[in-house]
């Protein structure tokens, strides 16, 4: 076995060890500030991953995109609101969670199912594009993939109207349609919470 | 454009030459240019250090360091090895964990950043395709060790200082991303020595700063707040936060924030001359001067030559942003949170928005100029 593969195979068995250790602690860890920072180190681990199949830019998106902007943003999140209190606790807990237990093995037994097939066995090119992705995937991003390319910034329009209509229900509390102030008691105001004053 | 030195490749055939094989030779020679560059990257920490003692004292009419060595050039050794000897404290009820990963996770990103920088044309340690695209990708991982080490002290100024330095670091890399790209479409490339080349047809004429100079402003300005000098210093704001995120950090941990963000104030300068100035380029190109000298290009002595001229022109390009960015350390004052983020969303962003439209369009218009 030469170098280079040997190399190859360290980082693989190191990278999917981070990242299934790192999934499971993201879901099993009380804290979720130690959560929000494994799935830091999963989307690292999984650029890792796309570094080996030699798909750079996409591995240098991931980090920008899932480590840079997503992970921050649930951290920030977490620390703006980060109170502590006791969680009510929930009726049936056990049952639920043989219910989502057997959920989830039902999925990775239907996963492991379609892996064993080899529908996906495409034939790999003979020579790696290698760095010649960003070009490619450029070419598709405006020729055969435009439409979902356009379409996805749409979504995020929406998300981001959303957002501000969240934000800033303290001004837009006119109904769009019928023009009528909106019932008041459903809006939370920014002087005085509506939670405080329904004891 | 294939010429050049290129180290690697003589060294790989002199150990060739030994009786190695390939591999080994070039496993030989992996670590030797990322020690290099780790080497020179501290080095340059040092001298600005140095610099900007000397500097703040000039601009507030002190003499600064004067005993340890000549001009006191050795203060910066010596602020070091304080660092080193000292305690290192973890606070009692802070969280020693992230405490500890937090200033890595802020220096780690920023040395990696170091793989892309050219200073010649294979005076790199890796000419990788992506080359500024990892740059941004890279420098987007440094808020999260600053949120980590911020929320580890356990301290209410620390984690504003976290909460600050994110929000900040999120806001400025949409305006500097766009200003790259606006570079990157008139080169057709992401990769440094692809960005510095197509720069290199007529000496100083050919940089990018006559042909991008709104994009160099974009750049300069969010790159100095990517780096929270002054006048974007609010993470560490003194006079509100203590030192934000750094507050509860002593010994190594803080010389780790102190060299990432010293380190990095280099990178970006280094940047900098490499996206807008020309990079390792000569203001006269070094092949109209060989060829007033009348000497071949490829000669050894004149590669030799034009290798030291790129290092030192690279270098120097580098350091006289260094001296900006320190001036305007000790001449600004402080802009407010509120209207940092103003200057990034409301300001940098639509600007550098119509900025890439208008090199799009010029680009469509002369690409001879804009490139093609």
């Amino acid at each position: 076995m030469s170098i280079a593969l040997t190399t190859q195979l360290i980082c693989f068995s190191i990278l999917s060890l981070v990242i299934i250790v790192g999934a499971l602690g993201v879901i099993l860890l009380d804290s979720i500030v130690y959560s929000a920072f494994l799935l830091g180190g999963v989307f690292m681990s999984v650029a890792g991953l796309y570094l080996l199949l030699n798909a750079s830019f996409v591995a240098a998106a991931q980090v920008l995109v899932y480590v840079g902007a997503v992970n921050v943003l649930i951290i920030f999140a977490i620390m703006l609101v980060n109170k502590k209190e006791d969680l009510k606790p929930i009726d049936n807990l056990k049952s639920r969670r043989i219910i989502s237990t057997s959920i989830c093995l039902t999925l990775l037994s239907l996963l492991v199912r379609v892996d064993s097939t080899d529908v996906w066995n495409l034939a790999s090119p003979s020579t790696s594009i290698g760095e010649d992705s960003t070009i490619r995937i450029g070419e598709h991003l405006f020729s055969d993939y435009l439409l979902p390319f356009e379409v996805a910034s749409i979504l995020l329009l929406m998300a981001m109207i959303g957002a501000i209509v969240l934000a800033r229900r303290d001004v837009m509390n006119q109904d769009i349609s019928t023009g009528l102030p909106v019932d008041q008691e459903l809006i939370e105001k920014a002087r005085e919470p509506l939670l405080v004053k329904k004891k | 454009m294939e010429y050049g030195l290129d180290l690697e490749h003589s060294f790989n055939e002199i150990l060739k030459g030994l009786g190695l094989s390939s591999e080994i030779a070039h496993i030989i020679w992996l670590p030797l240019p990322m020690l290099l560059v780790l080497v020179s990257a501290v080095l340059g920490v040092l001298v600005t250090v140095w610099l900007e003692r000397k500097i703040s004292a000039a601009a507030q009419q002190r003499i600064g360091p004067e005993y340890a060595g000549a001009l006191g050039v050795l203060q910066p050794i010596a602020d070091g090895l304080k660092l080193l000897v000292k305690e290192d404290i973890i606070p009692a009820k802070a969280d020693s964990i992230l405490f500890t990963a937090g200033p890595i996770l802020v220096l780690v990103p920023v040395i990696l950043s170091w793989l892309i920088v050219p200073f010649g044309q294979n005076l790199l340690i890796s000419n990788v395709g992506i080359g500024i695209f990892l740059w941004i990708a890279l420098s987007s991982i440094q808020p999260i060790g600053l949120l980590m080490s911020g929320y580890a002290s356990n301290n209410k100024y620390s984690l504003l200082g976290g909460l600050r330095a994110a929000a900040q670091s999120i806001s400025y890399e949409i305006p500097l991303a766009l200003s790259v790209l606006a570079v990157v479409l008139m080169t057709n490339s992401l990769s440094t020595v692809d960005i510095v080349n197509q720069q290199s047809g007529a000496g100083i004429l050919s940089w990018n700063i006559w042909r991008q100079p709104v994009g160099f402003i974009i750049f300069w300005i969010c790159a100095l707040a990517e780096c929270e000098r002054l006048p974007f210093d609010l993470p560490e704001a003194e006079e509100e936060l203590v030192a934000g995120y750094q507050t509860e950090y002593a010994g190594m941990k803080f010389a780790l924030f102190y060299l990432g963000s010293y380190i990095n104030l280099i990178l970006s300068a280094l940047l900098v001359s490499i996206l807008y100035l020309g990079g390792w380029g000569f203001p006269v190109p070094v092949e109209v001067l060989a060829k007033i000298l009348n000497l071949p290009i490829n000669a050894p002595l004149i590669q030799i030559f034009t290798a030291s001229i790129g290092i030192v022109m690279t270098v120097l390009k580098a350091y006289l942003l260094v001296f900006v960015a320190i001036l305007l350390r000790w001449t600004t004052p402080r802009v407010r949170i509120d209207q940092l983020l103003d200057l990034g969303w409301k300001f940098l962003l639509p600007i550098s928005l119509a900025n890439l439209l208008i090199t799009a369009a010029l680009k469509l218009a002369f690409p001879q100029v804009f490139g093609g």
